[in-house]
């Protein structure tokens, strides 16, 4: 059995991968997209109005939330793969970023792309190896994934080995003091958050974004309609891998510190999941509901005596419920109630 | 591209074994432009699995398929999908939680032209019109009834504009008013030139569509001829025996 490829055949070209070309004509003309950008204005600006550094904190958290459960979306809701393992990338970048950042000088936005480059090539090997594995054996594999690489790093010297990497405090003198550090590094956190969702809302109106909802539909189905689902698939997994990689370099940057217990926390993946079902998958708007809604709910609860020490307890039985009950989330459930809406909670 | 004396699609020896079960077993025949060839057989004569192979499915055991000049034999459903080849499956497979418009756009965009979105929107519009689903354009494809799905799912293949179609049971679980309608669209699809390779157990209507048919049983190619041959020839008749109801339906028809 030959088995050769079509590439002497005319118009038998490779298309099925990043292909962000050609936008649906109109899609930007959808109120959901201009409700997107105009939500995370308004919060994004918060911190500036009210000049309080808590509520930069406050959206600090927010706002990577958002993009953290924005970029596991184009993988979760519109692919229909459960990447168990996603703060992998987020660990791995911020390890990147900050071995550049300690060991060689590196500036902290050039360590940045670094750590999202890292994220993205790690998502592009994975996905040759385990994006072959369909429903719960992916899911399982993502862990693995997640569980090897800390183990690794725990015992990798140039990253530290169980210690970790820490930053020298003068290093921030470069950005202006550790105040205004932390500013820059709000408004870096600010410009991905706005970049995820208008790639995330790109995406869904391309070419590229109807094959990746086909594969969530029906994967064997895709394939006979001639969606390249290999290829599609790994783009996928990299383009939800690369935004994570930079936040996890912004992040232990500002945290001035990296040790692989807090790089790659697993119920922070199981957090991600829950916000993404929160909001509604495979909706832009979905993850931006979801995540806030959860961040809001999560300091009440480590902030409140009797619950506290309850708030991992609390994400899981709000999955349950989700799953259970609203499956579609939030925005899911509006857009279903209210067909007059549709357009505008995409 | 050689397209020898306009034959479209060769078999050769095509051989399909699962573990120590052969389901396809050296089937060789050709298909020529143009033509609507049926091909019919008792249940679990490997009419599906042969429509598996041909559009790489499943990889053949042995023999060789060969599509408008070009050797397939081994590629994937997507590689054969770009040379200009399009199904439906027998058991509907509607992307359900897209509308209508989308399931028929993928179908387009993803067909051997490679259509942009746009383009692929005005050929999906055009296809839909014609299979009269235009007006359920923005409903949820799992939203259709068992007939509108089989349109559907024929819709989705037609806006691939294939060279040649993978027909399997469109008309399986329809009254015998959609029944003369989708007749009706598989002859008007033949005037447009396409290619059909039809599987179908409503004896009546394939003999009305087919140019020639071809009779697969127990994965062997047993008969080959005009449809009026066909259900006088002895040995399809025999193969039919089992299913006493289906062998008088072939002898009434035609």
């Amino acid at each position: 059995m030959s088995s050769s490829k079509p590439a002497p055949v005319g118009k038998a070209i490779d298309r099925g991968g990043f292909d962000l070309s050609a936008f649906k004509l109109g899609g930007w003309k959808y109120p959901a997209f201009w409700l997107a950008i105009g939500l995370i204005l308004i919060g994004g600006f918060i911190p500036v109005f009210t000049g309080s550094n808590s509520w930069r904190e406050t959206m600090f958290l927010i706002l990577m939330a958002v993009s953290l459960a924005s970029s596991l979306n184009i993988i979760l809701g519109y692919t229909g793969y459960v990447s168990f393992g996603h703060i992998v990338f987020f660990g791995l970048g911020g390890y990147v970023g900050l071995y550049l950042i300690t060991a060689h000088g590196w500036s902290l936005w050039t360590a940045a792309l670094m750590g999202g480059l890292a994220a993205g090539t790690l998502a592009l090997l994975l996905g040759k190896a385990i994006l072959h594995l369909r429903g719960a054996y992916f899911a399982l594999a993502t862990i693995g994934v997640n569980e090897a690489v800390r183990t690794f790093i725990n015992n990798f010297d140039l990253f530290g080995g169980a210690v970790g990497l820490e930053i020298n405090f003068l290093v921030y003198k470069d950005y202006g003091g550790p105040a205004t550090m932390q500013w820059l590094t709000y408004w870096a956190v600010f410009g991905l958050t706005l970049f995820i969702v208008v790639l995330s809302y790109g995406i869904k109106f391309s070419r590229f974004g109807l094959g990746l909802l086909s594969i969530r539909e029906d994967e064997d189905a895709a394939m006979v309609l001639g969606v390249r689902t290999p290829s599609a698939k790994t783009w996928a997994y990299v383009l939800s891998a690369i935004v994570p990689g930079i936040l996890g370099v912004i992040f232990f940057f500002r945290n001035s510190s990296i040790a692989p217990q807090e790089a790659f926390r697993l119920h922070r993946s199981i957090e991600l999941i829950v916000m993404v079902m929160l909001g509604g998958q495979g909706t832009v708007l979905g993850p931006l509901v979801g995540a806030t809604t959860y961040e809001a709910l999560r300091s009440f609860l480590l902030t409140s005596p009797l619950f506290k020490d309850l708030q991992l307890a609390f994400a899981g039985l709000l999955l349950l419920l989700i799953v259970l009950f609203v499956p579609t989330g939030i925005v899911g459930w509006l857009r279903s109630r209210y067909r007059k809406l549709w357009r505008v909670l995409e | 591209m050689s397209q020898d004396n306009g034959v479209l699609l060769q078999l050769r020896n095509v051989t399909k074994e699962f573990g120590g079960l052969t389901a396809v077993s050296d089937v060789t025949f050709d298909l020529p432009q143009g033509q609507v060839l049926g091909l019919i057989g008792p249940n679990g004569a490997g009419k599906t699995t042969l429509f598996n192979c041909i559009n790489g499915v499943f990889p053949v055991t042995r023999g060789q398929i060969i599509f408008r000049g070009v050797d397939m034999t081994g590629w994937k459903p997507y590689d054969v999908v770009s040379l200009g080849l399009a199904r439906t499956h027998q058991i509907v497979r509607p992307l359900q939680e897209l509308t209508v418009l989308e399931n028929v756009v993928a179908g387009s965009c993803y067909g051997h032209e490679q259509r942009s979105l746009s383009q692929a929107e005005e050929i999906a519009l055009e296809v839909l019109e014609f299979l009269h689903l235009a007006e359920r354009r923005d409903q949820l494809a799992a939203s259709l009834n068992v007939a509108q799905k089989k349109r559907l799912e024929m819709a989705r293949a037609l806006a691939a504009r294939p060279y040649l179609l993978l027909l399997d049971e469109v008309l399986a679980g329809l009254n015998p008013t959609e029944i003369a309608e989708m007749v009706q669209v598989v002859l008007r699809i033949r005037e447009q030139g396409v290619t059909i390779l039809i599987i179908e157990h409503v004896m009546h209507a394939l003999m009305n569509v087919s140019d020639r048919v071809i009779v697969l049983d127990h994965g062997e190619l047993i008969a080959e001829g005009l449809p009026g041959e066909i259900v006088n020839d002895p040995k399809v008749i025999e193969a039919y025996l089992g299913d006493p109801a289906l062998a008088e339906k072939l002898m009434s028809g035609g």
